[in-house]
């Protein structure tokens, strides 16, 4: 395994969609090869950043409608006028 | 008018979900599901009604759906199928489909990484953090809609390539040809911002500030 084809799997491994044989053979190389390593610890860092910064709150409101529609809560009825 | 016994609100004949237990198992992913359909539409109050749709209509299937199989996937599917049949519509087509390509590690190289043998630091992806969330969004929805589907689906969601398949009903290397190029594309998008507004990483002699 060389760094070219380590960087072709870089996703897979990162998936964790490899075979046990492949993914041996990629953590072999890069117990050998350090930049690799740290492109690996990078890719996945990179994405802890960007999956952290999409976060959502659920507004209440749409919380509120869904129960009212699956009629889990009492409609509030008309309300005043 | 004579089958209106087992209606709404008449019980819950044997097989069929009550709302409560419904309620019990979706619930806890609509905030999943709303984080998702915010990418997808680009617009909270279509995302509001996108998500409203997914329960409702998760609701009227869950007769369907078999205990023990994945809830997760199936609420997806169901939140895709809505999206793409009733938002996409409007539009009458996907966006382009054209892609620009860039090479893996995109931002790992441009940081120093891999080729620099005499670097004295490890890029770090800190330098990312310094991306407002604004813009990490606005990069991921900029992404044309296939890619961007499949790269929420796997990063944001956690889900596996088969599970991705099956949500968007594409053959499972098309999955990983999304998913690998919406990622490359999204890290071209955040390191131009990078770029743009000078976010580099911290060196030693910059401790003016």
């Amino acid at each position: 395994m060389d760094c070219e084809h380590a960087h072709l799997r870089v996703y897979e491994y990162l998936d964790g969609e490899l075979t046990v044989w492949k993914r041996r053979a990629i953590t072999r190389h890069l117990d050998d090869c350090p930049p690799c390593a740290q492109g690996f610890t990078f890719e996945i860092e990179l994405r802890r950043v960007i999956v952290s910064k999409c976060a959502e709150d659920v507004p209440a409101e749409l919380k509120n409608r869904i129960a009212l529609a699956l009629g889990l809560v009492d409609s509030p009825g008309p309300g005043p006028d | 008018m004579g089958g209106g016994l087992i209606g709404p609100g008449s019980g819950y004949p044997a097989g069929m979900a009550d709302p409560a237990g419904f309620a019990e198992q979706a619930m806890p992913y609509m905030s999943a599901l709303y984080a998702a359909a915010l990418r997808m539409t680009r617009n909270p109050s279509d995302a509001e009604d996108l998500v409203q749709e997914t329960f409702l209509r998760a609701y009227r299937g869950f007769e369907g759906f078999h205990e023990g199989t994945n809830l997760k996937a199936w609420l997806y599917k169901i939140l895709t199928n809505t999206f793409i049949n009733q938002y996409r519509a409007k539009k009458r087509r996907p966006d382009q489909v054209d892609l620009d390509d860039v090479e893996d590690f995109y931002i790992f190289r441009r940081l120093g990484g891999l080729e620099a043998a005499e670097a004295t630091r490890t890029p770090e992806a800190e330098v990312m953090e310094g991306i407002p969330d604004s813009e990490v969004k606005e990069a991921l929805e900029s992404i044309p809609e296939q890619f961007r589907m499949a790269v929420i689906l796997a990063d944001v969601e956690g889900f596996s390539y088969k599970e991705i398949a099956d949500i968007l009903d594409v053959p499972i290397g098309t999955v990983m040809s999304r998913i690998h190029r919406g990622r490359r594309a999204l890290q071209k998008k955040l390191w131009d911002y990078a770029e743009r507004n000078n976010l580099r990483p911290r060196v030693e002699s910059a401790t003016g500030g």
